[in-house]
C-alpha cells in the first residue's frame, strides 16, 4: 500500500455552527497520488476539500469535529499554524486567481513572505516553479507583463506555479478547469498527473470523466457522507455501492 | 427511460436476435446431417452472412456508444460484454457452417452408423447457448454458472464419440474418411459449447464486475 499523506477520521463539519455538512468522514489520502472527490452539488465535496487546509476558518462559527491527521499530527488542533499549513497544503480555485501584479511577482510573492529576498535566488525559484507548471516556455520573455495579460488556462497554470513555488506537500484543486476550454483543461490535467511525482493532489470535480482520467483514487460523497472510496479503476468499472453506480451512470434519483 | 437506456436496450435486442439466429443454425446444421437434408445444409451456409452482418453492426453500435455516451460501471460492462459475446456467437455461426459443410460431404456417402450421440451433443450445446443468452438478458449468475458446469457433459460425449470412431477406423480402413468427418462434427459441437461457456463467464463479469475466465471450477459432482 502507498504511504498515507492525510487521513480524515470521523470528520464532522458544521457551517455557521449548525448546518451539518460533513458526517463522520473517514478517508485516507495516499501520498503522491491523485485523489478525486465526486458527488452531486451540495454533497460536501468542496467542504471536505477546504477542511484539509482549514479554509473554513476564514469564516466565523464554522466548526470541525473528529480529526484530520497530516503526517502524524491532527491539524484541527488549536496549535496549528494556519499560514504554515496553507503553504504546505496549497489550493487552486475554480477561477484563476492571479494577483494584480507581474507574472514574476505573482510567484515571487509567496517566496518573499517566506523570507527569500535575494534577486538571484528568487529568479531561479520563479523559473523552476514556472517550468514545473509547464508555463515557462510561454512566459519566459514577458515575466514583467501583468498576469492579467495571460489567457485563462495560462492564469490557472500561473496560480499552480505560485502554489508550487513554496514547495507544498499537498495541492488541493477545487474544480480547477470548469472555467477553461478543453485544450487548457487537458494541459491542467496532464500537469496534475505529472506533478503527482512530487506532490499529493486532491481534486474536486463535477466532471466524472476528468476524475476518471486524472485520479488514482476516487471518493463519492452524497449528503455529507462518504458513500464509497476506492481505486478509481474500481469505482468507474464496478463500484461496490448501488448509490455510486446510480450516480456515475447518470441514473440518479 | 434515458436515451442511453433505450440505446442499450436496442443493443441487447440485436445481441439476442443474433443469438437466436445462431441457435437456429446449430440446430439446422445437425438436422441436415442426421436427416441427410442437403437443402437445409446449404441454407445454414447461406444464412451465415446475416449473422456476420449483425456482428459488425453490434460492434459499430458498441463503439459509437462508448465514444458518444462515455458509459461507466454497469453500462460500460454491458457494452463490453455485448461486444465480446457477439464475437463468440459469430464463431458459433461459423462452426454451424462447418457442420453443414461436413453434412454435405457425409450425405454423399453411405451412413456409417445411426447418429445418436451427435444429436445429444447438439441438444446440450444448443441448450447451453440458449441459457447463456437468457442469463445475459436476466443478469442471472446462477444460470450462467449452471451453463459453465454443463460444459463437461459435452466434453465427455465428444471423447466417447471419438473413441467409438477410432474403433470403426481400426476395424475397417474404408470408414476412415467418414469417421474423420464425423469426428470433426463432434469437435465443432464441443467448440460451440465452449463458446456458450465463454458467454456465461462474461455474464458473471457483467453482473459482478469480476472476470472469472481461466479460473478452475470444482467438478459438477464435487
Amino acid at each position: 500500500m502507498p504511504e498515507v499523506e492525510l487521513e480524515a477520521r470521523s470528520l464532522d463539519f458544521y457551517y455557521g455552527g449548525h448546518v451539518h455538512a460533513l458526517k463522520a468522514i473517514n478517508l485516507t489520502v495516499h501520498r503522491k497520488g491523485v485523489t478525486a472527490l465526486i458527488g452531486p452539488s451540495g454533497c460536501g465535496k468542496t467542504t471536505l476539500l477546504r477542511c484539509f487546509n482549514r479554509m473554513h476558518d476564514l469564516y466565523p462559527r464554522n466548526r470541525y469535529g473528529g480529526e484530520i491527521v497530516f503526517q502524524g499530527k491532527n491539524i484541527l488542533g488549536q496549535d496549528t499554524d494556519l499560514i504554515n499549513l496553507r503553504s504546505r497544503i496549497g489550493m487552486v480555485f475554480q477561477k484563476p486567481t492571479p494577483f494584480p501584479m507581474s507574472i514574476f511577482d505573482n510567484i515571487a510573492y509567496g517566496l518573499k513572505l517566506k523570507g527569500i529576498k535575494k534577486r538571484m535566488d528568487l529568479s531561479e525559484m520563479v523559473e523552476q516553479a514556472l517550468q514545473h507548471a509547464a508555463l515557462w516556455g510561454e512566459v519566459k520573455d514577458k515575466l514583467n507583463a501583468s498576469a492579467y495579460d495571460l489567457s485563462g488556462g495560462q492564469q490557472q497554470r500561473l496560480v499552480i506555479a505560485r502554489a508550487l513555488a513554496v514547495k507544498p506537500e499537498v495541492l488541493l484543486f477545487d474544480e480547477p478547469t470548469s472555467a477553461l476550454d478543453p485544450i487548457s483543461t487537458a494541459k491542467i490535467e496532464e500537469l496534475a498527473v505529472a506533478l503527482k511525482k512530487e506532490v499529493t493532489i486532491i481534486i474536486v470535480t463535477h466532471n466524472m470523466q476528468q476524475a476518471a482520467r486524472m485520479s488514482d483514487w476516487t471518493g463519492f460523497l452524497m449528503l455529507g457522507e462518504l458513500i464509497e472510496f476506492d481505486r478509481t479503476n474500481k469505482i468507474f468499472t464496478a463500484p461496490s455501492e448501488k448509490l455510486t453506480e446510480d450516480y456515475i451512470t447518470g441514473r440518479f434519483g | 427511460m434515458s436515451i442511453l437506456d433505450e440505446e442499450l436496450m436496442r443493443l441487447k435486442e440485436k445481441v439476442l436476435k443474433m443469438g437466436a439466429m445462431v441457435e437456429e443454425a446449430v440446430k439446422d446444421s445437425v438436422r441436415s446431417l442426421v436427416e441427410r437434408d442437403n437443402d437445409l445444409a446449404r441454407l445454414v451456409i447461406e444464412r451465415d452472412h446475416q449473422i456476420n452482418a449483425l456482428d459488425v453492426e453490434i460492434d459499430e453500435e458498441s463503439i459509437r456508444l462508448i465514444a458518444l455516451r462515455q458509459p461507466m460501471a454497469t453500462d460500460l460492462r454491458f457494452i463490453t460484454t455485448a461486444m465480446k459475446i457477439t464475437a463468440d456467437i459469430e464463431r458459433m455461426g461459423d462452426l454451424a457452417v462447418n457442420i453443414a459443410e461436413r453434412a454435405l460431404e457425409l450425405n454423399e456417402e453411405p451412413i456409417l452408423k445411426p447418429y445418436i450421440d451427435i444429436p445429444r451433443m447438439r441438444e446440450i450445446a444448443q441448450g447451453m447457448t440458449r441459457d447463456a443468452l437468457d442469463a445475459f438478458v436476466r443478469r442471472d449468475t446462477k444460470l450462467a454458472m449452471d451453463v459453465i458446469m454443463r460444459d463437461d457433459e459435452v466434453d465427455d460425449l465428444k471423447h466417447y464419440v471419438l473413441q467409438e470412431l477410432v474403433f470403426f477406423m481400426a476395424q475397417d480402413p474404408a470408414t476412415v474418411s467418414r469417421a474423420m468427418k464425423i469426428s470433426f462434427v463432434a469437435q465443432y459441437l464441443e467448440r460451440i459449447a465452449d463458446h456458450a461457456t465463454n458467454i456465461a463467464e462474461m455474464v458473471i463479469y457483467l453482473v459482478g464486475g469480476k472476470i472469472i475466465r481461466h479460473m478452475e471450477f470444482p467438478q459438477a459432482d464435487a
